[in-house]
């Protein structure tokens, strides 16, 4: 039999945590990500995990601190609504540079919005949707393969650079079933950690966990280093694909979902001579934005394609200093545009240069 | 063929992609067809969006009142119990994955058990990550029994991995399947799969069409 197994993508974030070493589970129901717990509630107790559905998205965020603090793997998953309930735990964790994962299977908003899948949690993602000066890794898989090779990068991510990482998915990835290959279980013996709340022994001085600084100076410091972290973040580790750009007059920008349907939508264009690339941000925080501004030296404009009211857009606009056009294709709501929605997109942004 | 069809199995495991092409069958011989798409589990792809194609071939299709919509509310329709009450009618249900999906079965067994004329089907598809194995498959079909209390009567094999399916991967299951057959004491009655990978020698073969896919 073949070697791959036909997952949704919930499944595969939930089965490639637990390869990637992950044994602590917290969370809360809600469609479309469900699946991640159910899986988690099958899978965990036979292998010495624990799966906990907490009484909410607070006390799961919380729990996830918790563990983190013991530097062990952990991580939540909720969609849209829930992952709002998150933020104040979400910046607890930063502000004690944790590592954890949070998954955010994104649905329509604002406010209880829909089930439907949408990408408008971007600006919560990736501008901190918590408060103080911090940030998050977020990754931006578009297949169910991406959602297993991500979410194991994520938690490698977070460790190294001891931050909260995310997924940042939508409701399509999440329920979608592709093929794929899962990654070896590899084994993750638990490593002392400097920082990690283990229990002293009486044999060395305690480890704190905590975000509380009330001497100012103390606290600037704090977030000074941090952010020296966050600049190695940006300079390391910025992965974003470039499709069909070599010769490309026209720069089509979309992640996840949106860039599968745009990338259906460069060929259809390509077939009509038009000469429009992609590129996909796959890191939307640390934002590819080198790359992004050597292209507005080469192409005449860009389009952003989004499934939201145009969130991204402004990340584009500022990595290209505004030197060329940015358009937007957008949907919202829980709707995805059809490949041939963009091509018209993509068509109007050619017609409105020549 | 019987009177009732109800489909059953893990999630994922291509239920609602059989439960139509079944109807379809169905309606070859039989004037009156129903499908009911009675899963209350999966809020996004199901057997409901075949509906314009399964009712001009006059197959009435009954859907949950809030499925494909904004409203996230498991709620089953009244008409379900119409088809199981009157028997003048051939019924294929689409039943939710896994247990928790079986559970909102249970009200209509009594009527189906009186009646006795019905098949259960287990749709099983081994590339599928819980269900790798003829006894983790039957793990399953237990749990789906437990759940709703009807007796399955057959295994349908539905083995695939999705659009990358080879023929190959459908032959390199039949072992497994035979094997949940002979562990669970029933038939081995279809081996399913994309109709595009045209003839394969494989028990009982039921060619499929499977449901339109927008990405």
């Amino acid at each position: 039999m073949s070697d791959k197994v036909l997952m949704k993508g919930n499944e595969a974030i939930a089965e490639a945590a637990i390869r990637a070493g992950c044994r602590h589970y917290f969370g809360y129901p809600i469609t479309p990500q469900t699946e991640v717990a159910a899986y988690m509630a099958k899978r965990m107790p036979k292998i010495g995990g624990v799966f906990l559905q907490a009484e909410s998205e607070i006390a799961a965020i919380n729990m996830v601190y918790g563990v983190a603090g013991t530097g062990r793997r952990v991580m939540t998953s909720s969609s849209s609504p829930g992952v709002s309930l998150k933020q104040e735990g979400i910046s607890y964790i930063a502000g004690s540079d944790l590592p954890c994962l949070i998954v955010n299977v994104q649905r329509g908003g604002p406010g209880l919005g829909g089930i439907q899948p949408s990408q408008s949690d971007y600006f919560q993602a990736t501008k901190g949707g918590g408060h103080g000066d911090y940030h998050l890794i977020v990754l931006a898989p578009s297949s169910v393969q991406e959602m297993a090779d991500m979410t194991s990068k994520a938690f490698d991510l977070a460790d190294k650079y001891r931050m909260p990482a995310m997924l940042l998915a939508d409701g399509t990835i999440g329920q979608m079933m592709e093929p794929v290959k899962l990654a070896e279980p590899v084994e993750h013996p638990f490593v002392e950690k400097e920082w990690a709340v283990t229990g002293t022994k009486m044999q060395r001085e305690h480890h704190i966990v905590n975000s509380l600084y009330l001497v100012p100076e103390q606290l600037e410091k704090k977030n000074f280093e941090r952010y020296e972290r966050y600049k190695k973040v940006e300079e390391n580790e910025v992965i974003y694909e470039s499709f069909m750009m070599d010769d490309a007059e026209y720069c089509v920008v979309a992640f996840g979902i949106a860039a599968r349907v745009s990338k259906n939508a460069v060929v259809a264009a390509r077939k009509e001579g038009i000469k429009v690339g992609l590129i996909r941000p796959v890191t939307l925080w640390p934002f590819p934005k080198k790359v992004l501004s050597e292209t507005a030296e080469k192409v005449k404009g860009f389009l952003s394609v989004e499934l939201s009211m145009g969130q991204m857009i402004e990340d584009v606009k500022l990595a290209t200093s505004c030197r060329r056009p940015v358009g937007l294709c957008r949907r919202s709501g829980g709707m995805i545009p059809s490949p041939d929605e963009v091509l018209e997109a993509i068509k109007n942004m050619q017609r409105g240069e020549e | 063929m019987k009177r009732v069809t109800l489909f059953c199995g893990h999630y994922g495991s291509g239920k609602s992609n059989i439960a139509v092409n079944y109807a379809f069958r169905l309606r070859e011989t039989y004037d009156k067809v129903a499908l009911a798409d009675v899963d209350v589990v999966n809020p996004y792809f199901r057997s409901l969006d075949s509906k314009s194609e399964l009712e001009e071939k006059g197959i009435r299709v009954i859907a949950l009142p809030f499925a494909n919509t904004n409203v996230d509310l498991p709620a089953l329709p009244s008409e379900v119990y119409g088809l199981v009450e009157r028997r003048d009618i051939h019924a294929v249900l689409d039943v939710g994955g896994d247990d928790r999906g079986a559970l909102a079965l249970g009200r209509f067994v009594p009527y189906i058990q009186e009646e006795n004329d019905y098949d259960m089907f287990f749709v099983a598809n081994f590339y599928r990550p819980l269900t790798r194995t003829a006894t983790e498959a039957l793990g399953v079909m237990n749990e789906i029994f437990s759940a709703c209390r009807l007796p399955f009567t057959g295994i349908i094999n539905n083995s695939n991995l999705g659009e990358e399916t080879v023929a190959r991967d459908v032959v390199e299951t039949v072992a497994e399947a035979e094997k949940l057959a002979e562990i669970s004491g029933l038939p081995l009655v279809y081996t399913t799969y994309s109709e595009r990978l045209g003839e394969i020698n494989v028990p009982s073969p039921f060619p499929i069409r499977l449901q339109k896919k927008y990405f």
